[in-house]
């Protein structure tokens, strides 16, 4: 049965537990770094290991980060915080317990806007987000019959935000992550680099006859991450759970595991065999007391956040919802795009070469926009010729392959050493035509013959002749209107 | 030269009188030849000691010398000592070599301290008998069928035979006051976040807190004075002025109002111990004081409290302990779960496991409200009930415990056991400093049947200096402090 079936009868029910890793230099509880790509345990301190006697020490860093994503969402941040122990066994978990939060987190109720690819926006509540420490890594490779530990990630300090259930269906839970992606990212807050597990998420998931209020029975994909794999494990849950509960069976809850190899889920564990956690206050950290003014200095350190660019975009810049969302999806995408647009003056142009071309030559060459070999100076540069009519279309795409090519140094650089500048002289333009239909002849009886309409279309064998004369400096509607003048004539 | 105090080696050292490695090595002699048969040692560091008190020496004779330098002591072996083992007196760190110092080691190591080495301790500070060591029990130099108290028992033991002048304990319910007072020597727990724990091996982190055991509360003031401060390392170490702890002993004790709380004279108190603390409230009336009848009636609430509290904490600070990366390991292990089952079986003693086992079941799912919480709301009463009496008086005393030094194996019901902390426990629930002096030998005439009692004093948050004070003029005024136990006489 595909998803689209059994979207007919069953609503989907999707809530989001996002980890993002916050861009500190050093951990949340110690002063090691968080550099990644580390030689194993090169980046663990005696806190980190969690040696006899250590005690952590909350790194202001995080906290601040963690406020002013809580100020982004616009959500409540509660005077007082705390910090618990979540305690559990696991090789790469030092002390036995991940020290997190539970009954006060830092941030409370929030909301975030998604838009989804038809440009609609839709709003996803933020239940909480809580700071807590990550664990280390178990390395299964190379130690036959042992596992490695690699303590460099222990205590790295995490964001988990927690959203509530708001979610119908794949497209909108990975909407929801590119908006938290944007957000992150435009705060700076962290790399948000999913390959390297800046952030991920664990989805959960369930199905419920449309029309019901109460939730059906969830299971949670842990660890998924990256979007496609959001939208791929979603897909093969739905499918899971619609032909179970079809088949008068029962989802049982359970923690899952999306692999991308096989594209499916799998059983890890089920609520039976879960850990009782044994939560309680962590005796070695005081609670964290956030007074106004902290909250309002870190507020007075916001940049401006995705959906303030997208809201300015579509209303100031006249800008399509469409790419108004593509262009902020990242802050320097769309720093970038107001670069160029700052250069140029004309914010659609900007846009379309933005997203067109330059997108293009990127994702062709593997090149993210910080990458660009065109800056986006050079490129407003070339727009603004081309947005005064210097050059036309063509010769703009020519210098755009020349400036990637670092040919030149600036659009006018290149204009002038290759002679691209548009012909607009009606003269030598009307020169240029009356040798093309001379050259002609039998085109041109062809053309007087044409019915109308296919006039229309044999027109362009004259404007080509004409721009290949020209070596593409003349002005394309110019060639257009001065060669329907004078076929015209000859009917 | 092993009788004298602190104050008074000093002033040897000072003038000449012998050098910092003539005591080192008279001490070390001592102690190769007396604490076979106490064993209030685990390890007994003889060369670094040796080393450290020339160091001494020579910055002596350059001048730069401070108050404290090259005055030997002992670490219960609960303080991390870089390079030196740290057991926490159990098989599990048998094997532990610290890589790093404790704070309070690193302060008292930069005031030219000598650390004659590692004393025994009742296994990861859980008892009041010395009895749970994985190195045996210590015995009391007053006599040795006796306990010295516990769980600093060796470091109490120590210093009354005249092994080394003073010691660093740690008190979580007693475990400095106790010791101190069977052992017949005076000792100090400071308000919690006085001194740093940071180094300190965790057994109940919002109760744990390190004090000095020495033979007067001159001493100790030394001591205290080198010890106090916050620590950037230690999040519950408070920011607060540190005051000279010797300045003020010698101020007269006029007006001084003394409380004695009805709960500390109850049923359970020793007769003779009683007679002996009347006694010693009777010579500072003589002093200048006047007696105020309190009460704290929440006292019987205490051990109860404190046995939800401490173990849940306990359970959690141990979890670290799994065999992972290090400490005892099992051998061959079959799988991870072997590992840590295995490892913990062998390395932890019966009254560790007892209280992992009390800790883990009152935090277990369903059991947290009933147990934690609400010992958490009695901690608040009891907080609460002294800080009411300091409203009405300016310290209060009592016994330090219900009885003198019993004997060795005479407690095996572990309940029993856990009441000779009935009128010390209730002092770390509040976190105010208290402290143990000598009030009287109760006992038969033959000097081996002489028991010490120790008197306790307590005060309100961070008011050391003025317990102090009202420690040293009794001591000023008695010689209760000055007896030593016949230990030659059993060597």
């Amino acid at each position: 049965m595909n998803q689209g079936a059994a979207n007919m009868q069953w609503e989907v029910v999707i809530g989001l537990e996002v980890h993002v890793q916050l861009s500190t230099r050093s951990k949340i509880f110690s002063g090691a770094s968080t550099a990644f790509g580390a030689e194993p345990n090169r980046q663990a301190c005696a806190v980190d290991l969690g040696l006899p006697g250590v005690l952590p020490v909350l790194n202001e860093n995080a906290v601040a980060m963690a406020v002013r994503f809580g100020l982004a969402i616009d959500a409540e941040i509660p005077e007082y915080s705390t910090f618990e122990r979540k305690n559990y066994f696991y090789p790469d978990l030092p002390k036995g317990y991940q020290t997190s939060q539970m009954a006060h987190p830092i941030i409370g109720r929030g909301e975030v806007e998604i838009t989804l690819p038809d440009g609609t926006t839709r709003t996803v509540r933020i239940h909480h987000a809580h700071m807590e420490e990550d664990a280390g890594k178990s390395l299964h490779e190379d130690y036959s019959g042992m596992s490695g530990i690699d303590l460099n990630r222990a205590g790295t300090p995490l964001l988990e935000i927690v959203s509530e259930p708001d979610m119908r269906s794949a497209e909108e839970a990975s909407a929801y992550l590119r908006a938290l992606h944007a957000i992150v990212t435009y705060l700076g807050i962290s790399d948000g680099n999913m390959a390297e597990g800046s952030m991920r998420c664990d989805v959960n998931i369930s199905l419920r006859p449309r029309g019901q209020q109460t939730l059906g029975t969830r299971a949670e994909i842990k660890n998924v991450n990256s979007f496609r794999f959001v939208e791929r494990a979603i897909a093969f849950e739905i499918e899971r759970q619609s032909e179970l509960l079809e088949d008068g069976g029962i989802v049982v809850q359970e923690t899952r595991l999306y692999d991308p190899d096989s594209d499916e889920t799998r059983a890890m564990r089920t609520k039976e065999e879960a850990n009782d956690y044994r939560y309680f206050p962590c005796p070695d950290l005081l609670p964290l007391m956030l007074d106004e003014a902290y909250v309002e200095h870190q507020r007075s350190l916001l940049p401006e956040l995705p959906s303030e660019k997208r809201h300015r975009f579509t209303g100031e810049l006249g800008l399509s919802a469409y790419d108004a969302g593509v262009l902020t999806a990242s802050r320097p995408l769309a720093e970038y795009f107001e670069r160029v647009h700052a250069v140029c003056g004309d914010a659609k142009l900007a846009a379309n070469w933005v997203q067109g071309d330059l997108m293009a030559r990127l994702n062709q060459d593997g090149l993210d926009i910080s990458e660009s070999p065109v800056s986006a100076e050079q490129l407003g540069g070339l727009l603004s010729r081309l947005a005064d009519d210097t050059i036309n279309g063509k010769a703009a795409k020519q210098v755009f392959a020349d400036l990637w090519a670092y040919k030149g140094e600036s659009a006018d650089e290149i204009i002038a050493a290759r002679g691209l500048k548009q012909v607009t002289d009606s003269g030598e333009i009307e020169a240029l035509c009356d040798r093309v239909i001379a050259d002609n002849p039998a085109q041109v009886t062809q053309y007087r013959e044409a019915s109308e309409d296919k006039r229309g279309k044999m027109i362009g064998f004259f404007v080509g002749q004409v721009m290949k004369a020209s070596r593409g400096t003349a002005n394309p509607p110019q060639v257009n209107a001065m060669l329907k003048e004078k076929l015209d004539a000859l009917l | 030269m092993h009788d004298r105090t602190l104050a008074e080696l000093a002033r040897g050292l000072a003038g000449g009188e012998f050098t910092s490695r003539e005591l080192t090595a008279a001490l070390l002699e001592r102690i190769e030849r007396i604490d076979p048969a106490l064993n209030s040692f685990i390890s007994v560091t003889g060369e670094q000691a040796l080393n450290a008190a020339e160091r001494a020496d020579s910055a002596r004779q350059q001048g730069k010398a401070g108050a404290l330098a090259g005055l030997p002591l002992a670490y219960k072996d609960i303080f991390c000592t870089e390079g030196v083992r740290t057991s926490a007196g159990s098989r599990m760190l048998d094997n532990f070599i610290a890589p790093y110092s404790a704070t309070v080691v690193d302060k008292l190591e930069r005031a030219g301290l000598v650390s004659l080495g590692k004393t025994n301790m009742d296994e990861f500070a859980m008892g009041s008998s010395n009895e749970n060591s994985w190195y045996g029990p210590v015995k009391n130099p007053w006599n040795s069928e006796l306990v010295p108290g516990g769980s600093s028992g060796g470091s109490a033991a120590a210093v009354a035979a005249g092994l080394v002048p003073a010691a660093l304990g740690t008190d979580t319910g007693g475990s400095i006051r106790q010791p101190a007072a069977f052992c017949g020597i005076t000792g100090l727990k400071p308000t919690y976040g006085r001194v740093s724990r940071y180094g300190m091996i965790a057994y109940a982190s919002s109760l744990d807190q390190a004090g000095p055991m020495a033979r007067s509360a001159e001493d100790c003031a030394l001591l205290l004075n080198a010890m106090a401060g916050h620590d950037p390392r230690d999040s519950t170490s408070v920011s607060r002025a540190v005051p000279d702890y010797s300045r003020e002993l010698d101020k007269p004790l006029d007006g001084l109002r003394i409380g004695l709380p009805a709960e500390y004279f109850g049923e359970g108190l020793d007769a003779d111990v009683e007679k002996a603390v009347r006694e010693a409230v009777k010579v500072y009336e003589s002093l200048g004081a006047r007696v105020i009848d309190v009460s704290l009636p929440h006292t019987g609430m205490a051990i109860p409290a404190y046995y939800v509290i401490a173990p849940a904490e306990a359970s959690s600070n141990l979890s670290r302990f799994d065999g992972v990366r290090f400490g005892h390991r099992c051998d061959d292990p079959a799988s991870l779960e072997d590992l840590y089952k295995r490892s913990r079986a062998e390395g932890f003693g019966e009254e560790v496991k007892r209280r992992i086992l009390i800790g883990t079941h009152t935090l277990s799912e369903g059991f947290f409200d009933a147990y934690y919480r609400k010992a958490q709301q009695v901690r608040r009463l009891i907080r609460q009930d002294f800080l009411d009496a300091f409203d009405k008086v300016d310290v209060l005393m009592g016994p330090a415990a219900p009885t003198t030094a019993f004997k060795l194996g005479a407690k095996a019901d572990p309940v029993q056991m856990y009441l000779q902390d009935i009128y010390t426990i209730a002092v770390n629930l509040a976190g105010i400093p208290g402290i143990s002096i000598p009030a009287g030998l109760v006992g038969g005439n033959h000097p081996t049947d002489h028991r010490p009692v120790g008197l306790q004093i307590l005060g309100p948050h961070f008011g050391e200096a003025h317990l102090l004070n009202v420690a040293h003029v009794y001591q000023q005024a008695t010689d209760w402090h000055q007896r030593r136990p016949p230990v030659e006489g059993q060597a």
